[in-house]
């Protein structure tokens, strides 16, 4: 019964999706408020229908109600409850239920958060997203429906892949789906105004919030991707260059592109129609990610059983979306040209810049991901391309973009003077220097090309960055004061330009120093491995809730006193017949000691793999920084007390319409 | 007219999806199949021993019975998905499994098998992926049957699956004698 109110509640969510697109578009038309004002009504509607469906399927994994064929593909009853609420999104239907979930909620949020934009706007920003809607919609009750029945009903599930039986990975995927998603308001508004002719400062004011946050999700979900690989695969690497992780950092790239285009619209009035074509991009990468993964035209671990009628559903799809965007972008872009001076020495020429340096490094990814799949078209062969194109392309890109950071802080918007930057930049840039001499000679006795070049961008970065909310404080009279009037916005900044200058500090010394041995150890034998003394107990059985395990017991010593013990496991799950890696990590900020289980030999010696990887957590550090950063961008006060004076513009350019 | 260069690289794009929907690039047809297999004389890995007198294995040495030829490579995540079922038919015992290692670094190799255990009877190393591209290999993991007459009777592309080897594979090992 209750799978099926929810496949019921799925299709009432297509007709009001429908609708919801419908009736804005003609209320615009016919200029009729009524129709205008229903969009939001429709949104709300919308939403809970979807939230009711998805509720339905959580309590059928709860129940483990193996008569759905989805919950039977992806539960067990031994599956400990966590996982029975994660595994909604274990798979294609759920986890296109979730999507569906979170494009229904961030439609939600326009419709109440909408008081200070015209209802014009916020009506066809509704529609915008009602399009997307129904699409899925469709898509998933005519080729993926949750809810399907499976006679006759199995006396057990095939249970959730182990892979995805791991904290970090059940919340993965929905943030980074929240951050996918998200950037489909940002698509919305600018396809809105696109129709409408209208972009202004107070345009881009409204876009920013949204933007912001969509892009705050999607840097927790690369990072928290990032930080499961690294505990979960056993192969101690934290990025991998794969398709699907291509795909999530592409619309990564163009989004904050798009962050930084907009505070140029915003602050002049400037950069529109290139501002309206990346959040239009921005979306469609996070499509094309959708229909990279769910397609199986390229091969990746990620890659979800893939079937061509959905893979063609969603090509369709995404040719309809981006197509009929940037059709509208052709015809109606070339009338939000403005003339108006741009410096490349001043903040909005830098901006510009930093754009032109992202946009090109998500081309190049861009490239190297579809190129196999064009080769493969064009019947040239099929190649693989793999992390020595990506690094050779990527790094080079991000040096110039580092050093725009520093800049981007100090120099004025209209125009920059060369002598008052360098007065204020010369601080900076000799510490950035000292710091990347010192450093990593100090730390490892050594000085790796890679690991001065990022200690120096990364100092640069942070110290540059946070010059400003500096100067601002020490104009005032006391701490606090200067704290206080900092703005939030200029706070989000400095803190996310100084998480990329800890991400760039962490990736240099991690690769230039880290180390990594395998080797096989008898019980109470031990190795070296830099000043580390790891020393192998034994192994023996461990039992979990739904899986048997050989447990290790690894002591570390450094000179005579001892730094912890780990206890790496083997895993074998029963249900999927599958063995699972589960590394021991004892981790510090300066460095970590990774140990995982590799094969037990008959005499009670094992394989092991060992890494010391000195700074790694700085990596996500920066990620966890820069999301922190966003936060408190997005919620800057003047976009709280813009709100009136916003209102007043929305109604004197009503009046001018009308 | 610059305003409409979005929409055209668009629709480049997808004509090329439209076209790479059709090909599934984990079901290939190999020209090979019936074929025999390309001839290859490789020097085996220096594992366990690193000092081992260099040797080279070739078709040869492997005809008379059928065989799995296995490319993988250190720095592939398909093979480290497709190891532990390796492992499993290693232990079996039911075929030969030849490993060629394919454009990897010797010390990757030794750390990579020393942590997830040796499934391969012998591995053959294909440092510069000549015996791949003889293969018509595009990417590793990708699996090969040859029958007892040394003929290549199968291709599997991507992680070999229990599921996989037993409807492809398994009707397949008495075949070519």
């Amino acid at each position: 019964m209750i799978p099926e109110l929810g496949h019921f509640a799925l299709i009432l969510a297509l007709g009001i999706a429908f609708l919801q697109t419908v009736a804005p578009l003609l209320g615009y038309q016919r200029r009729d408020a009524k129709l205008l004002a229903f969009a939001g009504s429709a949104a709300q509607a919308q939403f809970f229908c979807i939230a009711f469906a998805y509720a339905c399927l959580t309590i059928s994994f709860i129940n483990t109600d193996f008569s759905v064929a989805y919950v039977a593909q992806n539960a067990h009853t031994d599956l400990p409850m966590v996982y029975r609420v994660s595994a909604v999104w274990g798979a294609h239907e759920g986890s296109l239920l979730l999507w569906m979930l979170m494009l229904s909620g961030w439609t939600f949020a326009v419709s109440v958060f909408n008081r200070r934009i015209p209802a014009e706007l916020s009506a066809l920003v509704i529609a915008v997203l009602g399009v997307i809607s129904t699409g899925l919609l469709l898509f998933m009750l005519l080729t993926s429906n949750p809810f399907d029945r499976l006679f006759p009903v199995p006396m057990q599930g095939r249970d959730l892949n182990p892979l995805l039986q791991d904290f970090g990975l059940a919340i993965h995927p929905p943030t980074l789906y929240m951050g996918y998603v998200g950037f489909s308001v940002a698509f919305a508004f600018a396809v809105a105004a696109l129709i409408t002719g209208k972009l202004d400062a107070a345009w881009a004011r409204w876009t920013r919030p949204w933007t912001t946050t969509a892009w705050i999700f999607l840097t927790l979900g690369i990072t928290l991707g990032s930080w499961w690989a690294y505990n979960e695969l056993g192969w101690g690497g934290w990025w991998f260059w794969d398709p699907v992780e291509n795909a999530s950092f592409m619309p990564w790239l163009a989004g904050t592109a798009l962050i930084h285009s907009l505070a140029v619209t915003e602050k002049r009035g400037l950069l529109k129609s290139w501002t309206v074509l990346l959040a239009i991009l921005t979306f469609s990468l996070s499509l094309l990610g959708t229909f990279l993964v769910r397609s199986g035209v390229l091969v990746s671990v990620h890659a979800f059983a893939s079937d061509p009628a959905r893979g063609l559903f969603i090509l369709i799809f995404m040719a309809v979306v981006t197509g009929s965007a940037l059709t509208l972008y052709a015809w109606r872009a070339p009338k939000l040209a403005t003339v108006g001076d741009l410096h490349l020495f001043s903040r909005e020429g830098l901006l510009l810049l930093n754009n032109v340096f992202l946009v090109v490094a998500c081309a190049a990814i861009l490239v190297g991901t579809l190129y196999p799949l064009v080769l493969d078209a064009l019947n040239l062969g099929k190649i693989s391309v793999g992390p020595p194109y990506f690094n050779a392309v990527f790094l080079p890109l991000m040096v110039p973009l580092f050093v725009l950071v520093g800049f981007g802080a100090v120099v004025p918007w209209k125009k920059g003077k060369a002598g008052e930057t360098w007065q204020r930049l010369k601080l900076p840039a000799l510490f950035a220097v000292a710091f990347a001499i010192v450093v990593p000679l100090a730390l490892h006795g050594q000085a790796a090309l890679l690991a001065v070049t990022g200690a120096l961008l990364g100092a640069w970065t942070i110290v540059a960055a946070s010059q400003d909310v500096w100067r601002r404080i020490r104009a005032k009279p006391s701490l606090v004061a200067g704290i206080a009037s900092v703005p939030r916005a200029t706070w989000g900044m400095t803190l996310a330009h100084a998480g990329l200058g800890i991400w760039a500090l962490g990736v240099a010394f991690v690769i230039s120093y880290g180390f990594e041995k395998d080797v096989r150890l008898a019980p109470n034998a031990t190795t070296e491995i830099g000043d580390f003394t790891f020393g192998f107990v034994g192994a023996q059985e461990a039992k979990g809730p739904n899986f048997t395990a050989q447990q290790g017991e690894v002591t570390i010593e450094r000179g005579d006193h001892s730094v912890t013990t780990l206890y790496p496991q083997k895993r074998f799950y029963p249900s999927q017949r599958n063995v699972m890696t589960e590394s021991a990590v004892d981790a510090t900020l300066l460095r970590d000691l990774y140990v995982s289980l590799g094969e037990g030999f008959a005499d009670g010696s094992w394989s092991l793999r060992i890494y010391v990887k000195p700074m790694i957590r700085l990596i996500w550090l920066g990620g966890v920084l820069m999301f922190f950063g966003g936060c408190l961008a997005a919620s800057d006060r003047r976009y709280r007390l813009a709100r009136a004076a916003d209102r007043k513009l929305a109604l004197d350019g009503g009046t001018q319409a009308a | 007219m610059r305003y409409a260069i979005p929409l055209v690289v668009l629709g480049v794009l997808l004509a090329f999806f439209t076209v790479g929907l059709k090909r599934d690039p984990r079901l290939l047809p190999s020209p090979l199949i019936g074929k025999p297999a390309p001839a290859f004389s490789l020097p085996v890995a220096a594992f366990p021993n690193t000092d081992a007198a260099p040797l080279k294995l070739g078709n040869a040495e492997f005809a008379g019975k059928p065989y799995l030829v296995n490319f993988f490579a250190s720095w592939c995540a398909g093979c480290q998905v497709e190891h532990p079922y390796l492992m499993t038919l290693a232990k079996q015992g039911a075929v030969t499994l030849v490993g060629i290692d394919y454009k990897d670094a010797d010390a990757d190799l030794r750390q990579w098998l020393a942590a997830r255990g040796n499934p391969y009877a012998p591995i053959l190393v294909d440092l510069d992926g000549r015996a791949g591209i003889d293969f018509g290999v595009y990417g590793v993991p990708e699996t090969f049957l040859i029958g007892a007459d040394g003929r290549v009777l199968h291709k599997h592309v991507g992680a070999l699956t229990p599921e996989a080897f037993e409807r492809d594979f398994k009707p397949l090992l008495g075949a070519g004698s």
